[in-house]
């Protein structure tokens, strides 16, 4: 990963770690860190939010009835699975 | 007829940042420093100058606030001592790595424990690494015009780094002498208001000093290390304008009879003053000993260094700091590298002298020369690293 070729070199990157693109890190992914994934049990979710508000990534989106994980940038901390009242999340092994 | 007037080193330099249309100046005050920032905020005080002060509660928060000032395009002053630049240590790599072009006033000061108020180097080489410009004076003028000059250097497009001028605690921080100044006109042509691009604006939102992981700070980092090869060329430059208009010329580093010396003594700051005086005395007696001082020391002029003293039979390296546990002292060290590619191969040996602000004296620089012209005669160093000056 840290030779990544086709990432731009010293050269040409602006001087000062300087992004230049606002908002980038969503294009920085970060779910290959993951060690251990949450799995949400849908029947089991109350929609209560407790995971939405814990993440401290944020990779938990709300839907309607439910949440979702945006397993792009979990990163497998597991606070979610510590705090779900109900036990909905279960920690898995990747 | 050029105005001269009377300045401490530390006066001379506040004097030439009122010159240099310094936009924001943060910094706290710590001995031998503060009259630097004294006096500057007396000027800004009177409306002297046009200048943001910043008050702050540390030398932590003083070099934080100066990067985050120079990345708006401002030309930011600061200036610190011994446990204050220890403070500052971190946010000093920050300055560098963000490329901020500030300008530090040090006042080399002994470090604690014990404490002790006064002059040595030990302040500065503990930060050397820090990705620095590092420039030392010899004199209260040589803090006036290296001032000046150290703005337009850390300015330079090719280069972008912050850069200190070292004085030595209260040889040169509080004496006083005679320094001829430029009238504000001169320099202000010389030192037209700062032109850095500002990297701070709302209307182009950029995120700067990010977290940035093993497949991109590697190439930040080579980025500081080229910038660095362009400061001999801007230092260069910058000195040969500054020649024309003032009349007194700097470089990388002053030599003084060092053309033929059988024994020659590599040394920083204020120390080349009294050295060059018994260069005089013993080349009145025919003892051929001569002087190279380094203007600059970070980046190190390794080639400058070695054909200046490539023909010398000893030479020695005087340190005013530790490096506890290496071989040398840190300019000694960097002297011995510099020699090593070199085909000639004068003897090295290193004087440690003056910490705590210890005077040095004409006589003990005169028994080193002298020992330094016995080991080229014989061809054998007595000594590798001596303590001058310190009690068995």
């Amino acid at each position: 990963m840290s030779r990544d070729r086709g990432k731009p070199g010293w050269r040409s990157l602006p001087i000062g770690s300087a992004l230049l693109e606002p908002g980038s890190s969503v294009k920085y992914k970060t779910g290959d860190w993951r060690a251990f994934r949450p799995v949400l049990d849908e029947k089991k979710c109350t929609n209560c939010l407790i995971c939405w508000i814990f993440c401290p990534e944020p990779a938990i989106r709300r839907k309607e009835k439910t949440v979702e994980i945006d397993y792009d940038f979990c990163k497998g901390c597991g606070i979610c699975a510590a705090e779900c009242p109900v036990k909905a999340i279960t920690m898995t092994e990747e | 007829m050029r105005t001269r007037l009377g300045f401490t080193g530390d006066e001379a330099l506040a004097f030439a940042a009122k010159q240099s249309t310094v936009d924001v100046v943060s910094a706290y005050p710590i001995t031998p420093q503060t009259i630097m920032v004294e006096l500057f905020s007396e000027y800004v005080a009177n409306g002297e100058v046009d200048t943001n002060f910043v008050c702050v509660e540390s030398e932590h928060s003083a070099m934080s606030a100066c990067v985050g000032a120079s990345l708006t395009g401002a030309r930011v002053l600061t200036a610190t001592a011994s446990q204050g630049l220890a403070l500052m240590h971190e946010m000093m790599y920050i300055a560098s790595g963000l490329r901020c072009p500030i300008v530090m006033g040090v006042a080399n000061r002994a470090l604690s424990a014990p404490i002790n108020i006064h002059g040595d180097q030990s302040d500065m080489m503990g930060s050397r690494d820090c990705g620095w410009i590092q420039i030392y004076c010899e004199n209260a003028q040589e803090s006036y015009d290296w001032t000046l000059q150290a703005f337009k250097i850390a300015e330079d497009p090719n280069v972008l780094l912050p850069v200190t001028v070292n004085l030595d605690g209260f040889i040169l921080s509080h004496a006083m002498e005679g320094v001829e100044v430029l009238t504000d006109e001169e320099a202000k042509r010389f030192l037209p208001p700062s032109k850095i691009d500002c990297r701070l604006d709302p209307k182009k939102p950029t995120t700067i000093g990010a977290l940035c992981l093993p497949d991109y700070y590697f190439e930040f980092k080579k980025q500081q290390d080229e910038a660095m090869k362009h400061v001999q060329a801007a230092l260069l430059r910058t000195a040969e304008e500054y020649a024309k208009l003032s009349g007194r010329r700097y470089g990388i580093l002053n030599t003084f009879e060092a053309e033929d010396a059988d024994a020659m003594i590599v040394c920083l700051g204020s120390t080349a003053g009294t050295v060059r005086s018994v260069v005089k005395e013993l080349r009145a007696k025919g003892k051929k000993v001569g002087l190279v001082n380094l203007w600059l020391y970070r980046p190190f002029p390794a080639k400058e260094i070695a054909d200046t003293i490539a023909k010398s039979k000893v030479v020695i390296v005087f340190d005013r700091a530790l490096s506890f546990g290496a071989p040398y002292g840190a300019l000694c060290q960097d002297v011995v590298s510099a020699m090593y590619g070199s085909k000639s191969k004068p003897l090295i040996t290193n004087v440690v002298y003056g910490l705590g602000g210890r005077d040095i004296t004409p006589s003990e620089i005169a028994s080193v020369y002298e020992d330094g012209l016995r080991a080229a005669k014989s061809g054998h160093v007595e000594e590798q690293v001596k303590f001058v000056g310190v009690r068995e």
